[in-house]
């Protein structure tokens, strides 16, 4: 009799799609499933919780951040995955009614602690956008405009070095070399985003966070972006967070899966796409919701 | 039946042609299957019996308006008798004001010659013909134009281009009144300009050095010829507008900068209308304040440093104009300041820079354009504005780049030229248009320049 109703009950469950989703919504996470956590951690974040007024848009989330590595963010749309990452360089600080509780640290040392250099961290942790926002400046100036605010160059010929490795660092050099002098807003979509690149990589950060760099692309600009993402994984620590999971599968070393501002699942790239262990996970991949 | 009457009437036709028209549309529509069987919505066949039944009538109206006085005078004076004729153009307005006179009874018809008051009684008769065949006209006319609105309603009639079509052009006809009056307004100053440019050559005056408008009005009084050299008064206009453009740029780009970027949201919603006040004063009082506070003021803080400032000094005029226009120059600045994207702000954030820098590196160069737009406008606000300097910067028209000294400007200059009594067509009253002509095309060309910028701005960022 009871085989039978729980049986019954399983059958319904599977047949209909939007009680067995909002059943798996209902049971949450408990704590975040997969390899959160590395051995050569360059950022590490614990307990991580930050609120929009009293609204909470990230709850609890603990990661660590490998040197070298890059680690894509994934999610639906509200997950909190950029407002995660823009916590990793305290952008949120520009929002008046944002908070942020937890710790974030990068070697060590706490990102929020009160007598930390916010210039000096932003210099460290650069960061590109959704949309490509060069400066209503020249290519040069675009580029030269962080080692200027930093003084990075004694000389101008400094300057003339660090514009042009930063250039070709972002595969760009080639295209404008003729014309440097020239607005970087006449650039074309991806060369703006790779100007916005090169500009982020002049002041020699650490790490870089990218939020959706790709999706005011074109397919052919994004694949020139992802092609320099694996080639600035050599040098630097990357963030990216993407709605395109092709992306993430292409780009990324390490997959973090985020859910109504909770972290999932934390797993290799290969891993999350094959055989995810948690079921949102597996759900969002394969497309139940997006 | 008076012209407002009329028109009255005329609106409450249009407005039963609507119903109306409506009414039979829906009428229509019924045995059809309902209003989805009909070409148009019925507001629209409502409509069209409306504008049918109005504009024609109200058309007729204005031309008849236009017209009705001169061809009545005419018919008038045809008719006085001989003796009373005018001979020429001044006598011809004499004759006919006394005669309209006479008959509003106005003046009384006691003592009057015969002739006078025969036509006085000629006018009345004509004006009540005049009044009651424009009232028949008019509600035949609109009548008529009714019933043809109405009648031509059937399921198949399309009535909506129609009316769309006219709604475009009643717009349109809008549109150019405005346009109309600003080029009357200009070929009116233009033609008493090259009257005055008769009497005085236009070499003379746009370059002359000196400015004395005194003319003498009989043979034998003494006194100049008058010179009509415009050089000292567009001196003193720069030289007001300068000191005013040195105190309102800096301070209301300033504090539009902090409105802008800086300011928690409690401060900007308090202090921008208080600053926008400002822009609320009449000129009148900060003409006042300039004359009576700010001018003896600085008369006397100049004495303690052993300056000699003149009681009314273009200093004080400048400075207080400069006050006027400080919320004009930061509302548009804080407009092109908010406009610059937020992306642009966390670009340079992101980068490591501070508020600072990004303010300076970032927005400033890229709201610039829009900015330089917003400081030109001011600028011509500065030149045309004319009851400040009337007030507080003097009638001596001086040609000095000192501005302790008092200065005359352009506009002062008018109102002198154009209060009190004189004649219309002496050089003295007719340099007042030139002088405007030339304001205007200076202002006009400030305009277009920042027109010009403020567009070139727009396209940056679409």
């Amino acid at each position: 009799m009871t085989q039978l109703a729980s049986a019954d009950k399983k059958k319904r469950a599977n047949t209909a799609k939007p009680t067995a989703m909002k059943s798996l919504e209902v049971e949450g996470h408990e704590a975040t499933v997969g390899k959160v956590f590395t051995d050569n951690p360059k950022m590490t974040m614990r307990n991580v919780n930050v609120y929009y007024d009293d609204k909470q848009a990230i709850h609890d989330v603990s990661i660590d951040i490998a040197k070298n590595e890059v680690i894509a963010m994934i999610g639906p749309s509200g997950c909190g995955k950029s407002t995660f990452l823009r916590s990793l360089n305290r952008m949120n600080d520009t929002v008046d009614i944002c908070r942020v509780e937890g710790d974030i640290l990068m070697d060590g040392e706490n990102l929020y602690a009160p007598k930390l250099d916010v210039v000096e961290l932003r210099a460290r942790v650069g960061m590109v956008f959704q949309k490509p926002n060069p400066f209503p400046k020249s290519i040069y100036e675009n580029v030269a405009y962080g080692p200027k605010i930093h003084g990075l160059a004694d000389t101008r010929v400094d300057l003339d070095e660090i514009v042009e490795n930063s250039l070709r660092k972002a595969s760009l050099w080639e295209e404008v070399k003729e014309r440097l002098h020239q607005g970087g807003t006449g650039l074309s979509g991806g060369q703006q985003q790779r100007l916005c690149i090169a500009r982020a990589i002049a002041v020699s950060p650490e790490v870089i966070l990218m939020d959706e760099p790709c999706s005011a692309l074109d397919p052919i600009a994004t694949a020139k972006i992802e092609e320099l993402i694996e080639e600035l994984s050599e040098n630097f620590t990357i963030a990216i967070v993407t709605h395109s999971m092709q992306q993430a599968a292409r780009v990324s070393h390490r997959t973090a899966y985020f859910h109504l501002g909770k972290l999932i699942e934390v797993n290799p790239t290969e891993q999350v796409f094959t055989m995810p262990e948690h079921p949102l996970t597996e759900a969002y991949i394969t497309g139940r919701f997006g | 039946m008076q012209a407002t009457n009329i028109l009255i009437l005329i609106l409450g036709l249009g407005v039963l042609a609507f119903f109306l028209g409506r009414g039979r549309s829906l009428a229509l529509a019924k045995p059809l299957g309902g209003i989805r069987q009909l070409h148009s919505l019925p507001s629209y066949y409502g409509m069209h019996a409306a504008l049918w039944c109005a504009l024609p009538s109200l058309f007729l109206l204005c031309v008849w308006m236009l017209f009705d006085d001169s061809l009545i005078n005419r018919l008038v004076l045809d008719s006085v008798a001989a003796e009373i004729a005018p001979n020429d153009t001044a006598s011809y307005n004499l004759l006919i004001n006394k005669i309209s006179n006479l008959a509003d009874g106005i003046l009384p018809r006691k003592g009057e010659s015969a002739a006078l008051v025969a036509a006085a009684d000629h006018l009345v008769s004509l004006r009540i013909i005049s009044s009651w065949s424009l009232t028949a006209v008019l509600l035949t006319l609109s009548s008529l134009g009714l019933l043809w609105g109405w009648s031509r309603i059937s399921a198949s009639f399309r009535a909506r281009p129609v009316v769309e079509k006219v709604m475009q052009n009643i717009l349109l006809g809008c549109a150019c009144l405005a346009i109309f009056t600003t080029l009357g307004i200009v070929l009116s100053v233009l033609f008493e300009s090259i009257q005055f440019f008769r009497s005085v050559p236009i070499f003379d005056f746009v370059f002359g050095l000196e400015w004395s408008p005194q003319t003498a009005i009989r043979e034998d009084q003494v006194g100049s010829s008058g010179s009509f050299g415009a050089v000292p008064l567009f001196v003193g206009t720069l030289l007001v507008s300068a000191v005013a453009m040195v105190v309102a740029v800096p301070v209301g780009l300033m504090s539009a900068i902090y409105l802008a970027e800086y300011a928690s949201k409690t401060v900007r919603t308090y202090a921008k209308p208080a600053l926008e006040i400002l822009a609320g004063i009449p000129t009148v009082v900060y003409g006042f304040f300039a004359a009576l506070t700010v001018a003896p003021f600085l008369r006397d803080l100049g004495a303690s440093f052993g300056l000699s400032v003149s009681s009314e000094s273009a200093l004080a005029a400048g400075g207080v104009m400069g006050v006027m226009i400080i919320p004009f120059i930061s509302s548009l600045a804080d407009d092109v300041i908010t406009a610059v994207p937020q992306s642009m702000r966390d670009g340079s954030l992101a980068m490591g820079a501070t508020k600072s820098e990004t303010v300076r590196r970032v927005i400033i160069p890229a709201a610039l354009p829009g900015i330089v737009g917003g400081v030109m406008l001011a600028i011509s606000r500065a030149i045309g504005e004319t009851m400040i300097v009337v007030m507080a910067a003097g009638m001596a028209a001086k040609l000095t780049a000192n501005p302790l000294e008092s200065v005359t400007t352009v506009t002062v200059q008018i109102v002198t030229l154009l209060t009190g009594d004189q004649e219309f067509d002496s050089p003295k009253t007719l340099a007042a248009f030139a002088l405007g002509l030339m304001l205007f095309t200076v202002t006009l060309l400030l305009n277009i320049f920042a027109l010009h910028i403020v567009k070139k701005y727009r396209e940056q960022y679409d």
